[in-house]
């Protein structure tokens, strides 16, 4: 597990550029993409079950769902943060990205860091020293434990269906 | 600037009056209670409700993709969905084309009745010219300057594309109640200072995340003042800064403006905040203090005035956009470009945010002497904005924009730098070559 550590006000521009939005729409390619206009090393060095860990802000910008499609599709677990815009928190929520509002853990995760994250208890283990984080509030628990929105439709759908 | 709790003084108990024991509310709590038909909310609460209407624009073809997914078969209800083409018309290479082609096959197979094609306008503009945003309404959109709807005194927020999928097939969104920022504009702007220069103003003091995950209302002398254009560029960019929903009172200004367009009082149901709601922080600035302002490269809260980054050489000025687009910004734009040349190495591009705003203009001359001046009209929607298109940056070059956003990257090339300000500005650096204020024209 590595980490990633950016600064304040990360926005969805330097996520997915707005070049891509209408031309890629395969999870798989704007992966290649990520962070493309932020770390270029990012994608070369990724792998699945790294952590990225950012300051305030994390994903203001635009609307567009490829910045948190194109992250979880890089393999990232989970990005912890200050705090988050509230358009890219809502799409991590809807697109199963895991998203930890946690300031004090930032402060203390440095590149070498060992982190463990224990989503069902809402904390997370720094360098042994757990930290507890805000939960996900329980009205939008179920798209979580449904594997996110669309998949959560896709049973809700199926089942009145059949 | 200011910082106070409230409009309201103390009691003896150092709390604030409270009315039968119930705190007044603000207009987020008012609406957002109404519509999930609940007595009352309070910030932090999650609520259902059903949106009068779901936004989306180019990236319709997205969201329909992601609505097969889901399964309805059907939309559940074809009047809620608003589809408007905007980000790359018209379309600029065959993906963009097969795009707007899934879009449109789309439209025809739900029979969607409320679809404008590429000869309308960026989607912002066309949702209030169109008189779907009014007073009291409530709007999500797929594209995060749907705050802009606020300017008439709707709630509006942008979502992401999944849950724009979601409405068509539910007709139903969770929100969020957020917590309110009130914001005070007193005094009355000097001459050349416009709304932009107050907001762009506001964002560099209170930061990219000043209002994060809040809704805020604007309120005060200069906003009282404004035109409804004005206000949208409030509402417009309040997400800059971060907030869910920027809201202004509606008023004779904005009857006026709908009526103009048909809508009378019976066409709405205005909601307004009560007098004694309780907000999180009330910001107060003295609108007369305010010099013409620049967001630099490259965020939008890196804001100076003019005057500190004035000589700055610029290769590409742009006026338009859902933020500065409307025929006054064109107005001003063309009364500081009479009878003057824009510099050589200058490219000077004006995108009318709307067919209605750019017919408008045709009438009344302006682009004659846009035009002469040696800009280039282009057709409404949004341009080079988000870096698709008509008019993407060479490495190291400056384009000085009336847009909103100025993200590294943002107009196509990560080596160009963007700058933001008002259509006066942009219209005199345009001339001059370098930033520089409009008033130094005169």
């Amino acid at each position: 597990m590595k980490i990633f550590k950016y600064g304040d006000d990360v926005n969805t521009d330097v996520i997915f550029p707005g070049k891509y939005t209408y031309t890629i729409s395969d999870p798989k390619e704007m992966a290649e993409h990520a962070l493309e206009d932020l770390d270029p090393d990012f994608v070369k060095t990724v792998e699945d079950g790294d952590i990225i860990v950012a300051g305030k802000n994390f994903g203001c910008g635009s609307s567009r769902e490829q910045a948190a499609t194109c992250i979880k599709y890089s393999g990232v677990a989970a990005v912890i943060a200050k705090s988050f815009s509230r358009i890219f928190f809502r799409n991590c929520i809807n697109s199963g990205l895991l998203a930890v509002e946690c300031p004090d853990a930032v402060d203390k995760i440095t590149k070498g860091s060992r982190v463990v994250i224990d989503r069902e208890g809402n904390r997370i283990q720094v360098d042994g020293e757990w930290i507890a984080f805000p939960p996900i509030p329980e009205a939008v628990r179920y798209i979580i434990d449904g594997g996110g929105l669309i998949p959560y439709l896709q049973k809700k759908f199926s089942g009145k269906e059949s | 600037m200011v910082y106070d709790k409230g409009d309201f003084p103390r009691g003896r108990d150092n709390k604030y009056p409270t009315n039968g024991g119930t705190m007044g509310k603000t207009f987020v709590e008012k609406i957002l209670a109404e519509r999930a038909g609940k007595n009352t909310v309070v910030p932090g609460e999650i609520v259902v409700v059903k949106p009068d209407y779901v936004m989306s624009h180019d990236n319709s073809a997205a969201i329909y993709g992601k609505f097969k997914q889901i399964g309805s078969g059907r939309v559940f209800d074809r009047e809620q969905i608003l589809i408007i083409l905007d980000h790359c018309v018209p379309a600029a290479s065959e993906k963009y084309a097969k795009n707007h082609q899934e879009i449109r096959d789309f439209v025809e197979k739900f029979d969607i009745p409320n679809f404008f094609d590429i000869n309308t306008g960026v989607c912002h503009q066309v949702v209030i010219e169109k008189g779907f945003a009014r007073p009291g309404r409530l709007i999500v959109g797929s594209d995060s300057h749907t705050v802009s709807y606020g300017a008439v005194g709707a709630f509006s927020a942008g979502i992401g594309r999944s849950e724009a999928a979601a409405i068509w097939a539910t007709g139903e969104i969770w929100l969020k109640v957020p917590s309110t920022l009130k914001v005070v504009f007193n005094g009355v702007p000097k001459p050349g200072v416009t709304a932009k220069d107050l907001m762009l103003y506001l964002i560099g003091k209170i930061g990219a995340d000043g209002a994060l995950y809040k809704a805020v209302e604007f309120t005060g002398e200069a906003v009282f003042r404004m035109t409804i254009a004005d206000r949208i560029v409030f509402a417009n960019m309040t997400v800059e800064m971060g907030g869910k929903n920027g809201y202004f009172a509606p008023d004779e200004t904005t009857f006026e403006y709908l009526r103009a367009r048909g809508i009378d009082g019976s066409g709405f149901e205005a909601v307004f905040p009560d007098s004694d709601a309780e907000y999180e922080q009330v910001l107060t600035i003295d609108s007369a203090s305010i010099e013409p302002q620049v967001a630099k490269p490259h965020t939008v809260d890196n804001v100076a005035s003019v005057s500190e980054v004035a000589g700055i050489k610029i290769h590409q000025a742009l006026i338009g956009t859902c933020t500065n687009g409307r025929i006054e910004d064109l107005r001003a734009a063309a009364a500081v470009l009479k009878g003057r040349k824009v510099a050589k190495n200058v490219r000077l591009l004006i995108f009318p945010a709307s067919m209605e705003i750019y017919m408008q203009a045709m009438k009344e001359g302006l682009f004659e002497t846009i035009i002469e001046a040696g800009g280039i009209v282009m057709n409404p929607g949004c341009g080079p904005c988000l870096g698709a298109h008509e008019g993407i940056l060479a490495p190291g070059e400056v384009c000085l924009s009336t847009a909103n956003r100025n993200f590294k990257g943002r107009m196509g090339c990560k080596t160009a730098s963007v700058y933001l300000a008002s259509p006066e500005t942009v219209a005199a650096s345009a001339i001059a070559g370098e930033i520089c204020a409009a008033e130094a024209m005169k």
